[in-house]
């Protein structure tokens, strides 16, 4: 009786493993999360270098220098979305990375109708909050921008963690409180915005690596 | 056709079929492609496994045309997602009672 009841064990396992496989984009690496947080912390540095200001410091407002329009002889808002391009950039590039090695190491195909799905539910949410922040800029509404960024990544991510692993809704709800908290404190949208690209990212990514990667990579 | 909760279905008495269901549970329309690979198997193998669960009213079949080429999807009908779930409850009290 003891291989049966093994066998039916093996069974729920399999069927399990396989609503999961066909269902969830399960090959997103921690190491992606880790990696998109440096390169988020790197652009937060270097728009505090250029800007010649510190974190949280009060008495000059990262917005009040943006509105003189040039700094250190480069137009403001070109350097910003210079630094955010290369910060997206890196972050997709190690996300893909990361992501691609971990389904290859597993024996799994990167790129099938789940994928697919995932990536459509994420770039709805991320569409509309591209296409927002274009509007504030036009409406010399910058302040508003690192919290709507927050924001609207916040909902991409819990729209599609139906897809994929479920930490990543909790996530997306941190990033949309933290967007939250950023539109009260306008003049920490630049902390704000380090602390949810940047440390959400490292802190989620890191937790995620130790639960699901942790003994599987050493193999 | 009702199943007494204890009895497992005959009708997925096999890994492929098991499999089948499985993914068509969670999801609403699969192509034939998408399933071969899921489940590791050939054309021949799974075209019959899934001849077999059509034959019970368990999955219905979706032909189209994606440009010029033909696509076949499939999907768990509610009947075959009712008889899924007994079967998974059969499983379970079977593993309860040899506790």
């Amino acid at each position: 009786m003891a291989a049966s009841k093994q066998q039916h064990i093996d069974t729920l396992q399999e069927i399990r493993s396989l609503m999961e496989r066909s269902s969830r984009f399960i090959s997103l690496s921690g190491l992606s999360g880790i990696f998109a947080g440096i390169w988020a912390l790197a652009g937060a540095t270097a728009a505090y270098f250029y800007l010649d200001i510190m974190p949280f410091d009060q008495n000059t407002f990262y917005y009040s220098i943006i509105d003189q329009g040039r700094h250190r002889g480069i137009n403001i808002l070109q350097f910003f979305v210079i630094d955010a391009l290369i910060v997206l950039v890196g972050a997709l590039g190690s996300g893909v990375y990361f992501s691609t090695r971990r389904a290859k190491r597993r024996g799994q195909k990167i790129w099938d109708p789940v994928t697919r799905r995932l990536l459509v539910e994420l770039a709805i949410p991320l569409f509309a909050g591209g296409l927002f922040c274009l509007t504030l800029l036009y409406h010399d509404a910058l302040v508003f921008v690192a919290p709507a960024t927050l924001v609207f990544y916040g909902l991409a991510l819990v729209n599609a963690s139906k897809y994929t692993l479920p930490d990543i809704r909790l996530l997306g709800i941190s990033e949309i409180v933290l967007g939250l908290i950023a539109m009260l404190r306008i003049g920490n949208g630049l902390e704000c915005w380090a602390a949810g690209f940047g440390l959400l990212h490292i802190i989620y990514g890191a937790m995620m690596y130790y639960k699901y990667e942790r003994n599987v990579t050493r193999s | 056709m009702k199943h007494i909760s204890t009895q497992l279905n005959k009708a997925f008495d096999h890994r492929i079929r098991l499999g089948l269901m499985s993914v068509l549970m969670v999801n609403d329309w699969v192509d034939f492609n998408t399933l071969k690979e899921l489940l590791d198997a050939t054309d021949g193998n799974l075209a019959s496994h899934i001849k077999a669960l059509e034959a019970e009213n368990y999955i219905e079949v979706k032909k189209q045309f994606i440009g010029r080429r033909p696509n076949t999807s499939y999907a768990a009908t509610e009947l075959g997602k009712k008889a899924f779930n007994d079967h998974l409850d059969a499983l379970e009290q079977l593993l309860k009672q040899r506790d």
